[in-house]
């Protein structure tokens, strides 16, 4: 695979200032603008970069352990009635896709002479990402989390902690992921001459979503090779989790010429869309301007974002990368809701068919999966593959899994 | 109704009596709406030119620990958007110039144009909005062309000066400069760019357009009024007066707080 072939960006979307069709753009306070125009330029400028792309390569090869594996869940496919391909981006360091953007980022940074990075991060998975890269590359590190996920994600904390980071529980408003974001956008607008936002997520204001896109694309330029290397032909259909849309993104983005493969989004549905406690934003949401893009937000009819719930910390978030939002309108992707309950089922049993534990972030694309098998199946002369990717492994959600599954003891000992 | 007085009108009248603008910032609903009307009435009558109403949001990301508690608590006694054109209607109807300071969601949300008609129907003056440059406020400009609304964008210290001719341009009111690279809250000295930036700001308004810039962010007693009011037209004043009120132990005192804070900044713009 040549480096042009992971790093080759569609010119089509979004436009020069950032709008994907009606969304993205830059709705962003005036003194953070120089900034993004520099940034817009430096990333620009890097990924016409021989030099640049060459380091950023040899990272995702040589320490994020690319390319990822794409592993048949054969027991788990039978259950879901389709033949079942895991993009493994559990297994690269640190444990999830977030490593990929970040690294990138990271990078960025430095050749724009700035030397500290500061990030919002609701599961942990991206604050963890970012940490590493700081460490690796001598920045300093700022991590904004919000108090709620703090607490959830206990272990991250340590290990974001453990790599040299500062990490700051958010107090304000719902303390989940998105106040984690109104934090690091004020830390941002006071320290933007020596610090960079690394946005963990293709959201914000432009360039992040398209920055973090082409940082993320490398996910579906390998599963594309890979699964006509495995199968001889396209997959029938492309599954992830959506959240702010990074791996969803990631994995969807070199298969969206593809015009016979369908792309499915899943979010988080948390108690149900009736329930109105959840944050599935392209099922259930409207356009709307949050964090510095117009897209598909969770709001009231003031305008007000509401409040989300997922049992998953990565995914609870009211917004969604305006890309989503543009595949969506235009039809080419489709974007569904899973429950809680869903997940769960799901992440168990990926780990007792396959012998993987994986986020229940991943587990909604699992989830997902489960559900539009039999409809993929129904009629298809044979069995349809599909590729889902596996965005992050499980290890930090097993105190919320053991909790969803009884498995330890009212006092919190071990059965 | 109309849309009132444009606030250049105070700025004039400011500028005719050789003396600083003094702007003073209050979310709606808080404490409640009657306790933000009744406060925005005691700063007038002791010396703000200009009321700036704010429409709480629930993801301030522009503003500090002190509007944050502000605009929570109004949002939590259930402050509405259509509380905010009835507090803009009380306030304007004291002669003042009064302007709604909104991030752009709920604007975006209530629809541009609407929100222009009621705004200018309820006797506002106009908008400043801190989350919209001009690159994104095409459906504003118009609406507030349409409606004869004025429009206060921010500039920033780090503007280059090719944006602070664009966005100058576009202005209509004031220009709102940003005194220091932050958010919202009171500090204790003001930036030492802040005055370059106001300078740099003037230099960049086409041949022969003198629009009032007036500064904010960071200020909040007599002494940092009149140091400002030195360099820039006109001084905005909005955590200071929310503290009063967060710290008083009764709705009197809290108003009898902010009657002594805005007498000491209209002495310090008129230094």
């Amino acid at each position: 695979m040549t480096t042009d072939a992971v790093h080759g960006v569609t010119d089509a979307v979004p436009d020069a200032s950032g709008h994907f069709g009606r969304f993205g753009g830059r709705f962003a306070p005036e003194a953070l603008m120089a900034a993004l125009d520099e940034l817009t330029i430096a990333h620009a400028e890097a990924m016409r970069d021989e030099g640049f792309r060459g380091e950023l390569d040899h990272l995702l090869a040589t320490y994020a352990g690319r390319p990822s594996l794409l592993t048949e869940a054969k027991r788990f496919g039978e259950k879901a009635g389709v033949r079942v391909l895991l993009k493994r981006e559990d297994l690269n360091h640190t444990g999830s896709h977030k490593i990929n953007n970040v690294l990138g980022q990271a990078l960025l940074t430095k050749r724009m002479g700035k030397t500290r990075v500061i990030a919002e991060t609701g599961a942990g998975q991206h604050g963890v990402a970012t940490a590493t890269a700081a460490a690796l590359l001598g920045l300093d590190c700022t991590v904004y989390m919000g108090e709620v996920d703090t607490v959830r994600q206990a272990l991250n904390v340590a290990r974001m902690r453990m790599l040299g980071a500062e990490v700051i529980p958010v107090k304000t408003g719902s303390r989940t992921l998105k106040d984690a974001c109104n934090e690091a956008f004020r830390d941002w607008v006071a320290s933007v001459d020596h610090t960079h936002y690394c946005i963990g997520s293709t959201m914000g204001p432009h360039p992040f979503p398209m920055m973090v896109r082409d940082f993320q694309r490398i996910i579906g330029v390998e599963a594309r090779r890979q699964v006509i290397e495995l199968t001889g032909r396209l997959p029938d259909a492309v599954i992830a989790c959506v959240g702010g849309g990074s791996n969803a993104i990631g994995a969807f983005h070199a298969f969206v010429p593809d015009e016979g493969v369908r792309l499915y989004g899943f979010e988080a549905g948390g108690d149900g869309l009736d329930s109105g406690r959840h944050a599935a934003t392209l099922a259930g949401g409207s356009v709307g301007v949050i964090h510095g893009m117009r897209t598909y937000l969770l709001q009231d009819e003031d305008g007000q974002t509401l409040d989300t719930h997922s049992v998953s910390a990565g995914l609870d978030y009211p917004g969604v990368g305006p890309e989503h939002s543009w595949l969506r309108d235009s039809g080419r992707a489709i974007y569904q809701a899973v429950t809680d309950a869903e997940a769960m089922e799901a992440f168990a049993l990926l780990c007792r068919t396959e012998g993987i534990i994986p986020a229940i972030e991943s587990a909604h694309a699992l989830a997902g999966t489960l559900r539009i098998g039999p409809e993929l199946a129904a009629g298809a002369d044979e069995r349809p593959t599909v590729v889902v990717c596996l965005s992050g492994r499980g290890d930090k959600d097993m105190h919320t899994a053991a909790e969803w599954f009884g498995l330890v003891d009212e006092d919190g000992s071990s059965k | 109704m109309t849309a009132g007085r444009s606030v250049a009108t105070a700025f004039e009248k400011a500028g005719a009596e050789g003396r600083g603008t003094l702007v003073g910032y209050l979310p709606a609903g808080f404490p409640t709406y009657e306790g933000s009307i009744a406060a925005a009435k005691v700063m007038v009558e002791a010396g703000c030119d200009v009321i700036e109403v704010g429409l709480p949001y629930t993801d301030p990301l522009m503003d500090g620990p002190t509007i944050q508690d502000a605009v929570h608590q109004a949002l939590v006694g259930g402050a509405r958007v259509a509380g905010v054109f009835r507090t803009v209607e009380a306030i304007a109807a004291t002669g003042v110039p009064t302007l709604v300071m909104t991030y752009w969601n709920p604007v975006d949300r209530y629809g541009v144009d609407a929100f222009a008609r009621d705004l200018a129907s309820a006797g506002g003056s106009g908008l400043i909005t801190p989350d919209l440059t001009p690159e994104e406020g095409g459906d504003w400009l118009a609406a507030a062309d349409e409606h004869d609304l004025d429009r206060i964008f921010l500039v920033a210290l780090s503007s280059t000066d090719e944006r602070l001719a664009a966005i100058t341009e576009v202005c209509r009111g004031f220009v709102y400069a940003a005194s220091l690279m932050g958010v919202t809250g009171a500090r204790s000295a003001v930036d030492t760019g802040a005055a370059n930036l106001v300078e740099r700001t003037r230099k960049a308004m086409p041949v022969g357009a003198r629009l009032p810039v007036g500064l904010g962010l960071g200020v909040g007693n007599g002494v940092q009024a009149a140091e400002v009011a030195a360099f820039a037209d006109g001084v905005i004043v909005g955590s200071a007066f929310i503290r009063r009120l967060l710290d008083a132990r009764s709705p009197d005192e809290g108003l009898a707080s902010i009657r002594r804070l805005t007498e000491e900044l209209a002495a310090g713009v008129r230094r």
